[in-house]
């Protein structure tokens, strides 16, 4: 490990990109990611690496899958409005198992909506979100630290599995500014052998290369599906990643992730200054979401409060994993407001002391 | 996709007798498949055009190419380099990736005129804006081939289509694009042509002006080379392939003139 340094989040996920190896950056400005574009015109080029400012989210993404798919460790980044626009690409970069790495510092919306943060996207991150069926790794960092260890892991997942990784962050994370040590970090040139796939010219003679997602034959295409299908299921049973605070004795169970669970930690320990037994699980990975440790704790706390920063979203994973066995309540703010700890703690006081009615209370 | 006769190699070249001459032959990355364009399709003749260039630059072994979303987006069926399929409108962004990251692969687009001229306008103008060294190989024929004949960017004045049944009304539907007159005027316009492949003579032509344009990717010009070949559709302009090809001459070329439209400045 090396020195610790004072950053924002933004920058420190760039930082640790070039760090990561990362040949070339393609990106467009939007509020609030400026400053990893930035950093990266900046820095990449004196490293290495290869920097490029696009015309268009679309052209960034699209970049993104020429470079990777003639073997680069490459990334982009934006903002929820430009990741819309990313989706047609991330769809082809899906199902042409095409590794790279996508930061989404998410903000309000829909539509322009604000510059503040969100969570406003997780259905678009977890569920796919372009067309066809397919999922993306979706790491869900909560500190300018983890900003940055993702980075690292994101890159090593996305090529370990060829499959397009999302940091999701929030327009919070990325401003915010705090310590932050980068580990020492080796290019794991082992987890694939781009060699077999990339298109980068016809080297000594060998087999032509193709990178498509155009398969006319639907028994051929639906074998591609099986393929990706396949590789999602050793995805979720591999690479759930989570963190539990305060689990051990609790009553009841706050489930939030980035910076919902940054305030939800606070007001967890306002509500256990009252004798409320709360504990608070995280989940790390949105996908693969941690369905079965979830669903292990409603056999042992009596109801769950799903904080978002958005109408409900994970909320929905959530119900899904407990399966019904426990009442999950929700507590959201929208279009770019935060969470306050005395609102949840409200919540949870309510919940310790009442029935549970509807579960999207918002 | 296509079922392939096995043919044995030795039945299918026929030996040539030793006192003649080999005066044609398929170029070898021009792979040995029937194909899917219609009957006197330019994109078959562009094909080995360029596969021709490719093997007499002894650049495959670094060459990447883009096939677009169109009647060509299975090119790489055809042509036997390393390529990638781009989403419809994007070649020229999977290309620019390329290139920055790899400058010295060789890398080509070869995209219609619904890919490079409608829906990838923006990539279009801003990649060679950017100047960036590569070929942008433009089949221009004023139509959507592939969907079946819908009215295209470049779709002449009252010329008919299946979304312009009545043909092509300018005060409804706009203009036909000059995208290659348009783009010249860029800075990061090195080389932009317009040839065609309708006939023998024109067909040389085009091929020296890939040859040119392939050349000045290799030796690293300072921006992007563009050659666009107005090409026929017999199929989607409902005519034989000899009609398509004389109404080509007598239409095409008085809105879409053939020559040089920008060259290297040192040889003008």
């Amino acid at each position: 490990m090396g020195q610790k340094r004072l950053m924002k989040g933004n920058e420190a996920l760039a930082e640790a990109a070039i760090r990561a190896g990362v040949q070339g950056f393609f990106g467009y400005p939007i509020t609030p990611q400026s400053e990893l574009l930035e950093y990266m015109s900046k820095e990449l080029p004196d490293r290495g690496g290869t920097f490029v400012q696009a015309e268009s989210e679309i052209a960034s993404i699209n970049m993104v899958y020429g470079a990777a798919g003639a073997g680069a460790r490459v990334m982009t980044s934006t903002s929820s409005p430009g990741f819309s626009l990313m989706q047609e690409g991330i769809s082809y970069l899906a199902c042409t198992e095409i590794p790279c790495v996508i930061v989404n510092v998410m903000r309000g919306g829909p539509g322009l909506g604000t510059i503040q943060p969100s969570q406003g996207d997780y259905f678009q991150a977890v569920k796919g979100g372009g067309h066809g069926d397919y999922q993306l790794i979706v790491l869900a960092p909560n500190s300018v630290q983890e900003m940055a260890n993702f980075a690292f892991l994101g890159f090593d997942l996305a090529d370990t599995y060829r499959v397009p990784v999302l940091i999701l962050a929030d327009g919070a994370l990325g401003q915010m500014m705090e310590s932050v040590e980068f580990p020492d970090y080796v290019v794991k040139e082992h987890l694939t052998d781009k060699t077999e796939w990339a298109t980068t010219g016809r080297i000594n003679g060998r087999e032509q290369h193709i990178l498509t997602s155009l398969h006319l034959q639907p028994e051929d295409m639906e074998k591609i599906n099986k393929i990706l299908q396949r590789k999602y299921r050793e995805i979720e049973a591999k690479e759930v990643r989570y963190e539990t605070l305060f689990t051990d004795d609790a009553d009841l169970l706050i489930v939030a992730y980035g910076l919902s669970s940054r305030v939800s930690h606070k007001a967890l320990e306002l509500a256990r200054k009252e004798g409320l037994k709360v504990g608070l699980l995280r989940p790390q990975t949105l996908y693969p979401f941690p369905s079965t440790a979830l669903n292990n704790f409603a056999d042992k706390v009596k109801k769950i409060l799903v904080v978002e920063m958005s109408a409900g979203q994970m909320v929905e994973d959530v119900q899904l994993a407990v399966e019904g066995k426990i009442p999950v309540e929700f507590y959201g703010r929208m279009g770019g407001m935060i969470p306050q700890p005395d609102d949840i703690l409200e919540k949870l006081r309510k919940m310790n002391g009442s029935k549970i009615k509807s579960a999207l209370n918002v | 996709m296509y079922n392939m006769v096995d043919v044995d190699v030795s039945e299918k070249i026929l030996t040539p007798d030793k006192s003649m001459d080999i005066v044609w032959d398929r170029p070898d990355l021009l792979i040995d498949v029937p194909n899917h364009y219609c009957p006197g399709c330019s994109h078959s003749v562009v094909h080995r055009l360029l596969m021709e260039v490719v093997e007499e630059l002894d650049i495959v072994e670094r060459t990447i190419g883009i096939a677009p979303v169109g009647c060509s987006v299975l090119a790489y069926d055809y042509l036997n380099v390393d390529m990638q399929e781009a989403a419809h409108g994007r070649a020229t962004a999977c290309a620019s990736g390329i290139k920055r990251v790899f400058p010295d692969k060789i890398v080509f687009t070869y995209q219609g005129d619904g890919d490079l001229a409608a829906i990838g306008t923006s990539e279009t103008i801003h990649t060679i804006n950017r100047g960036e060294n590569i070929v942008m190989v433009f089949i221009n024929n004023g139509i959507y081939g592939m969907t079946g004949g819908q009215m295209a960017p470049t779709t002449l004045e009252g010329a008919k289509t299946s979304t312009c049944p009545e043909g092509r009304n300018l005060d409804l539907m706009g203009h036909p694009i000059k995208i290659a007159d348009m783009i010249a005027l860029l800075d990061g316009a090195y080389y932009v042509t317009r040839q065609a492949v309708h006939n023998s003579k024109s067909v040389r032509k085009t091929k020296k002006a890939l040859l040119k344009a392939f050349q000045y990717q290799i030796d690293g010009k300072g921006g992007t080379s563009f050659v666009e070949i107005v090409s026929n559709c017999p199929s989607g302009w409902k005519m034989t392939p000899l009609e398509a090809n004389d109404w080509l001459a007598e239409n095409m070329f008085e809105f879409y003139p053939l020559g040089n439209i920008k060259i290297p400045q040192k040889e003008e």
